[in-house]
């Protein structure tokens, strides 16, 4: 039993937050979401410089061989500082179908343009009917000639405006939501036929919906087998939800600091309010949300390569944690900040968004007990 | 005991609703779910109410009021609730009017009062200060006698749409050697005063609502204090009490129930309406026996009131109950809409002139969310009301 990190995980954190603290501090960022692109590619390319990029990729990919824990110490570092640039998108949820699922020229054909930043990527899973069932889909990928034929509708496609390559998941074959039949595909961006509108998000992030008309598609353009995508889909979705909740932890340790210390220094009544006893709990509280929620982060990173039913019951555990903390601790650090914490001006209210979106992606905590309830 | 209305509550009912049927305008509330809404719109329903002469059904007729019962007041607010007009502004009608016509003199209640009925004059509350939220009484901005000024410098902050105010009432310290308490006056200043700045503050979920104020050297004439030099906390706690015996806003947490269930009932789970589901079903069912809950409350108040006994302390369970259930409903409402929680509807300057992705019942869901987190930090924190509980109720 070891819960310590190696000198070279503990390397690669501080690097990370060298990186992030001197290139990424809350006013950086403020202007790169107000940006007209909404990230910067300057930081990106020092992701990519950093091999940050490159690092859950095996050294025949041209990556690191980082695992999950490599993973959730530069998700967590993301986290602290609310870094918007689509890290989860292109090297969690795009890097895991390739080295995953994907055929030995799809990745050679596709995995440099990661691992050296010229390539952002973007998931393009959910549609308004389906809310988070990742099975239920209307989009259609039809059989034509050797490739297909793609026609379907994508909702809130995170990162989109920024991609160049998209991964798509169709229904090949089957009924609306029959776990059968869902194919998984690489399509550009650019390709003929396929329409965005672009917007931003409430935490800071760009989305787009996606039209897909008639979009053809080469044979290569199919990730494993098809009809068989949806296993695929499950276990790199969970990774994400494993990397997200180092986020959410990144997230809720930067403000329980700072409540913590606002607490400790804001005087009422001729005391700092951190001296009320009601206060007091309601921060113990946040602690242990805390800590509760860097637990089974540990928990879930340490367990994505066990089986099916252990796998996602980790996972959605993992993400019902975090989804109840994310609420608790970002709702109480606002209410101890009292006016301050509701204005845009604090760091405070964009950490509280960044954990309410983080309890939507792949699925809120009702999505998440009724599938940890239904895990085998 | 009695909880029903008599025949002729019920044909008062009919009446307003009628009433509101045909005279509230159309387009106002498609531009209020857009985030559109000018400073002239926030004005039109009042205007239109003082035209009839609703406008303040809680004052006592000799000033304006409608001379209704407490029930017909009740059934008044429910109805607008119900037909979600726009909501009337409190800073005049509900804070300062009532401090005027009971501590103001007679020049005063002449000279305001008119203003306020009308809506030509825009009144904002100068009470929190950087260092004074939730300890008020602890405020610093000045007021210094200089002849019939007074002189005042400070700095106010979380004022609400100071940018379209006339007029600010003010909490001041005339005297800094007594308790804190009992160095506070009560002033009423012409925001066009030379030495006044409003600058705004943008909350977190992008809306412009509230502002600081900056005041320095701002000559205020001593004919404009309301009552007697450091006797304010005496009208800013009457002001507050009434504050929050208006907080609980049932009827309208009653209407967002409605549009929850609606939303719910539109978004699909597995291919079935969310609403039909056991969890989400058992959380709205939940919402809305507390919201009963506080219906009853509520009207115990009133009824209490009604025989003459002011709100009291107990106000202070309406404000912590009916704020958490406001706050609630927006949560449950970003649950709701799912995925589409993540659009952000674009507001100030950019507002109306973006695409904005999904069913329009989900556009601004999360913002609102975000928005309704300061209901439990005004009017008092929601962990202040509990000391007022403690104190007063259960002397602890």
């Amino acid at each position: 039993m070891d819960f310590s990190f190696t000198e070279e995980q503990t390397l690669l954190r501080n690097s990370v937050q060298g990186l992030l603290a001197a290139k990424y501090d809350f006013d950086t960022r403020r202007k790169i979401v107000k940006s007209a692109d909404g990230m910067s590619k300057a930081v990106w390319a020092q992701f990519a410089e950093m091999g940050l990029l490159a690092a859950p990729f095996s050294e025949e990919q041209g990556g690191f061989g980082g695992g999950a824990i490599e993973t959730m110490i530069v998700m967590e570092e993301m986290g602290r500082n609310l870094v918007v640039e689509p890290y989860v998108e292109t090297v969690v949820l795009a890097g895991g179908f390739l080295r995953e699922g994907a055929s030995k020229e799809q990745q050679a054909a596709h995995i440099p343009g990661i691992v050296d930043g010229s390539a952002i990527w973007a998931f393009a899973y959910a549609e308004p009917q389906g809310r988070y069932n990742l099975a239920d889909l209307v989009t259609t990928a039809k059989k034509d000639g050797a490739g297909y034929t793609l026609n379907g509708y994508k909702a809130v496609v995170l990162g989109a405006p920024w991609a160049q390559k998209l991964i798509v998941t169709a229904r090949t074959s089957g009924g609306q939501r029959d776990r059968d039949g869902i194919s998984v595909f690489i399509v550009d961006k650019s390709a003929a036929g396929v329409s965005t509108r672009d917007y931003p998000t409430v935490d800071g992030r760009r989305a787009s919906e996606i039209t897909f008309e008639n979009v053809k598609l080469g044979a290569d353009a199919l990730i494993g087998t098809e009809g068989k995508g949806l296993p695929l889909v499950e276990k790199i979705t969970d990774q994400a939800i494993a990397a997200l909740s180092a986020e959410a932890v990144g997230c809720m340790g930067e403000l329980n600091k700072a409540t913590v210390e606002y607490c400790k220094t804001r005087k009422q009544f001729g005391v700092p309010i951190g001296k009320f006893q009601v206060l007091q709990h309601r921060m113990v509280d946040m602690f242990m949300a805390y800590e509760q929620s860097v637990s089974m982060t540990y928990m879930v990173n340490l367990k994505l390569e066990e089986n099916e039913a252990e796998r996602i019951k980790a996972a959605a555990g993992a993400k019902v944690q975090i989804g109840k903390a994310g609420r608790y601790v970002g709702q109480q650090a606002v209410q101890l900040h009292g006016g301050m914490g509701m204005t845009d001006e604090l760091n405070v209210g964009h950490y509280f968004k960044r954990l309410t979106m983080i309890d939507t992606q792949f699925g809120n905590v009702d999505h998440q007990l009724k599938r940890y309830s239904t895990a085998a | 005991m009695d909880m029903s209305f008599s025949p002729e509550e019920l044909a008062f009912r009919e009446e307003v609703r009628a009433f509101i049927a045909d005279n509230y305008p159309k387009d106002l509330a498609n531009r209020r779910t857009r985030g559109e809404m000018s400073k002239e719109d926030i004005l039109t329903w009042h205007r239109i109410l003082y035209k009839k002469g609703w406008v303040v059904p809680h004052w006592p007729v000799e000033y304006g009021g409608t001379g209704w019962t407490i029930t017909q007041r009740f059934i008044w607010n429910e109805e607008n609730a119900r037909a979600e007009t726009q909501a009337l502004l409190p800073f005049g009608l509900s804070m300062v009017g009532p401090v005027i016509f009971n501590y103001g003199n007679e020049e005063q209640k002449k000279r305001f009062l008119p203003g306020i009925l009308s809506a030509d004059d825009w009144w904002c509350q100068g009470y929190s200060e950087p260092g004074a939220g939730s300890d008020l009484a602890s405020l610093k901005t000045r007021a210094v006698l200089d002849g019939d000024h007074y002189v005042v410098n400070g700095h106010k902050i979380w004022t609400t749409l100071a940018q379209y105010a006339d007029w600010m009432f003010c909490l001041v310290r005339t005297d800094n050697n007594v308790k804190a308490q009992e160095g506070i006056s009560f002033l009423l200043i012409d925001m066009k005063t030379p030495g006044i700045t409003v600058r705004p503050i943008i909350t977190m979920d992008g809306a412009h609502e509230v502002n600081e104020v900056f005041l320095e050297d701002v000559r205020v004439p001593v004919a404009n204090r309301i009552g007697e030099e450091n006797k304010g906390w005496t009208y800013a706690k009457f002001l507050l009490g009434n504050e929050r015996s208006g907080i609980a806003g049932v009827a309208r947490s009653k209407k967002a129930i409605e549009r929850l269930k609606s939303i719910a009932t539109a978004e699909l789970m597995d291919g079935q309406p969310l609403i039909k589901t056991d969890e989400f079903a058992r959380k709205v069912a939940e919402l809305e026996i507390d919201l009963s809950a506080l219906e009853v409350t509520e009207l115990r108040t009133l009824a209490a009131e009604s025989k003459g006994k002011g709100p009291g302390p107990e106000a202070s369970i309406l404000k912590i109950k009916g704020t958490e259930i406001q706050q609630r409903i927006t949560e449950l409402a970003v649950e709701a809409v799912g995925n589409y929680g993540s659009v952000e509807v674009p507001t100030g300057e950019m507002a109306g002139n973006d695409f904005i992705a999904g069913p329009a019942y989900s556009n601004g869901a999360a913002q609102n969310y975000f928005n309704m987190r300061k209901t439990s930090i005004y009017g008092g924190s929601n962990e202040i009301q509990h000391n007022i509980i403690a104190k007063m109720v259960l002397g602890l």
